[in-house]
């Protein structure tokens, strides 16, 4: 891959959050490039950092939030680094966000027109009557019909569906490079959430921007990425792209999510979910962080963090697992969720 | 929104019918034979006879009660038992010195506690917001009465705790010649100030709160500057519950400033209530009763309609 094409990338990202029970390393450890164009998911279980992560990429953390270390080189300039005026240019323009919940992203006390009409004027530096008409197309682009009557409207006048058309309308409006959806459907009745990625999709092919797709769905990632980075306890354990992950994943953790879903496209034996629990932001382990539920964990993977590296068949590929390294101190043959597999090491 | 404030306006009218029934039978309420009470314990028993059949005490209590609704309802509230004077005409020239005092004391408490609660709710947990909150603490625990005497001690005697020379022309005399504003002064920061409290500690958790919320996590995605965040979408959605507390500290100033007018000496509602009360002046305790119940539930119906302003969510039907 050559790096030119890569809009963002995102390296060995830390974050954390001072709470009364001491600090959480919330992120600590995610790497990911986004080519350009393209959509890269983000999955993950629920409080793997996911939102954190895109949240960090913004600069909108919570008041007990720190960046820790790493960088965010959008089109090759650090995100961390630059002043919060800059940064204010770049939010809503040239990388937008969109979010899990609908219902209460949008400000109950103004008007759709009113809401997608600021981002506009904001960046486009045009007057209330532009903005407005501008906010109209918006509505028209993201499939919401009479969208003059609708642009009037408040958010309590419409629906889940509706509102996420309109966050995404809101999004858009600046013709970003970048779209964050964080989980844009979690919240949303299955025929609806169809429709969004549906839109979601048809729009990147129309105005050419790389998308971020947060999710916790597997599913989501295979209908709509190219390339997949999957976190674990606030770390990038496998990023690869999509054909590879679900032909070939490679990660323990990303073998046991293939596992634990129901799938149309291998024949199942049976579904095998993992065992253990996700390990408490307090207490993570030293080693790696999936070793307390892995089946082939180590005395090497209890005491030593792994790397997130490039594997040695393609560089677009990257484990953070020992078994993948030199140093593995296991067997040269192991049995993963049922799947025989030999060990180069 | 003409036809919910019509709407309002007539769900009042059985408010208004329940507080004129209360007052009415205040009357009623209270031990003893009115007519012997208001007549004194000295007068004869003819006297009271008399005094009984001219108030028309010895008809049956709705036809009393109807006597008194249909003459209240043409602005006829009775006449003062000790001065004479038909009450309605007691109240107007007192209400409009309570009503100056109450306009300036809410003024100075929205505008001190709208800026403290915010700078409070923006920087909070720092030492700005923790002083902002003992503050206020402070002046909510501390009673209205108390501080007045206290600044009639520094202000208007010029007993300042601390030794310096207290500028002569600050002196706030009560006495003084066509300084009505002065007299305002004193009495306006003893209710303000209590009432900015208030104000602050509300706006302060109102707008934690709101700041908190999703929409405003959309806004700063948005690239909008931390000051629009504040003023544009937090400070409107924060101000829908600030609004109801301010309505009723207006409520309380028309209403209850008893002690402060009394330790001024300032002749408002809140006197002549006082004043009737102690003197069984019953009619005019009745009309006060009557005209400050009024007085809140049209202050109620002014913030139900600001709310409306404010809130697109609420559903008016
Ligand atoms: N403001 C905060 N203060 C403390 N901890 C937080 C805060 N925000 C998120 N976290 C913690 O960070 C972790 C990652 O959260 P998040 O990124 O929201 O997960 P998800 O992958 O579900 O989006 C969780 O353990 C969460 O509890
Ligand atoms: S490093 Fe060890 S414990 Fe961690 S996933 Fe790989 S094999 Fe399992
Ligand atoms: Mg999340």
């Amino acid at each position: 891959m050559n790096e030119m094409e890569n809009i963002l990338v995102v390296n060995n990202l830390q974050t954390t959050f001072k709470t009364d029970a001491g600090d959480i390393r919330a992120v600590d450890g995610v790497s990911f490039t986004v080519p350009k164009g393209k959509t890269i998911g983000i999955v993950g279980e629920s409080g793997s950092g996911k939102s954190i992560t895109s949240l960090t990429i913004l600069r909108l953390l919570a008041s007990n939030g720190r960046v820790n270390g790493g960088e965010v080189l959008f089109k090759g300039k650090d995100l961390l680094k630059l002043p919060e005026k800059a940064m204010r240019e770049i939010r809503g323009n040239q990388i937008s966000m969109i979010f899990q919940e609908p219902m209460t992203s949008l400000n109950p006390v103004y008007t759709v027109g009113q809401q997608i009409g600021e981002t506009i004027q904001i960046h486009k530096k045009v007057g209330k009557k532009e903005a407005i008409q501008q906010s109209i197309e918006m509505l028209k682009l993201v499939g919401i019909p009479s969208p003059e009557k609708r642009v009037k409207q408040y958010p309590h006048e419409l629906s889940g569906g509706m509102r996420q058309r309109v966050m995404i309308a809101m999004a858009l409006a600046c013709d970003p490079e970048i779209l964050i959806a964080d989980e844009p459907t979690t919240a949303l009745d299955v025929t609806i959430q169809a429709q969004i990625l549906e839109l979601i999709k048809d729009l990147q092919n129309r105005l050419g921007m790389s998308v971020i797709m947060i999710t916790h769905d597997l599913g989501v990632v295979a209908e709509t990425c190219d390339y997949v980075a999957v976190m674990y306890a606030g770390q990038v354990v496998e990023y690869s792209d999509v054909r590879s992950l679900f032909k070939n994943p490679k990660h323990p953790y990303t073998l046991g999510l293939l596992n634990s879903l129901p799938r149309h496209d291998i024949e199942q034996e049976k579904l095998i979910p993992i065992k253990g629990m996700v390990p408490s932001p307090h207490e993570m382990p030293v080693g790696c962080r999936f070793a307390p539920r892995c089946p082939v964990a180590t005395e090497l993977c209890h005491n030593k963090m792994p790397q997130l590296l490039n594997t040695n068949d393609s560089n677009a590929e990257q484990i953070r697992c020992w078994m993948f390294s030199d140093e593995w101190d296991g067997d040269s043959e192991v049995t993963l969720y049922g799947e025989k597999r030999t060990i180069k090491g | 929104m003409t036809k919910y404030i019509i709407r309002r306006l007539l769900q009042t009218i059985p408010v208004l019918l329940g507080v004129s029934i209360l007052v009415f039978s205040l009357m009623f309420l209270i031990p003893g034979d009115p007519a012997q009470v208001m007549a004194g314990e000295g007068a004869s028993a003819q006297t009271v006879e008399n005094l009984r059949e001219k108030l028309g005490l010895n008809d049956p209590a709705y036809v009393q009660y109807g006597r008194y609704l249909s003459s209240a309802l043409q602005g006829d509230l009775g006449n003062s038992i000790r001065s004479g004077r038909p009450v309605m005409e007691e109240i107007q020239t007192r209400f409009w010195v309570t009503l100056e005092v109450a306009i300036y004391s809410t003024i100075l408490a929205v505008f001190i506690g709208l800026i403290a609660g915010i700078i409070s709710a923006v920087r909070h947990y720092t030492l700005t917001d923790v002083s902002i909150m003992i503050i206020a603490l402070f002046g909510l625990s501390m009673p209205n009465f108390w501080l007045g005497l206290l600044l009639i001690q520094w202000f208007a005697l010029g007993n300042l705790p601390f030794d310096i020379p207290f500028p002569e022309f600050l002196k706030m005399r009560p006495s003084g010649w066509g300084d009505t504003w002065r007299q305002m002064v004193l009495p306006v920061i003893t209710l303000g100030t209590g009432g900015a409290a208030i104000i602050a500690r509300m706006t302060r958790s109102s707008m934690l709160e709101v700041i908190g919320q999703d929409y405003i996590r959309t806004a700063r995605a948005k690239g909008v500057s931390e000051r629009v965040v504040i003023y544009r979408h937090a400070l409107k959605n924060a101000l829908i519950p600030v609004v109801t507390i301010i309505g009723l500290e207006f409520g309380g100033f028309l209403g209850g400033a008893v002690l402060t007018e009394t330790i001024f000496a300032i002749n408002g509602m809140g006197r002549l209530t006082i004043d009737a009360i102690r003197q069984r002046d019953f009619p005019v305790v009745q009309g006060t009763v009557l005209v400050i119940s009024l007085l809140f539930v049209v202050v109620n119906l002014l913030v139900d309609i600001s709310y409306k302003f404010l809130n697109k969510r609420i559903d008016l039907n």
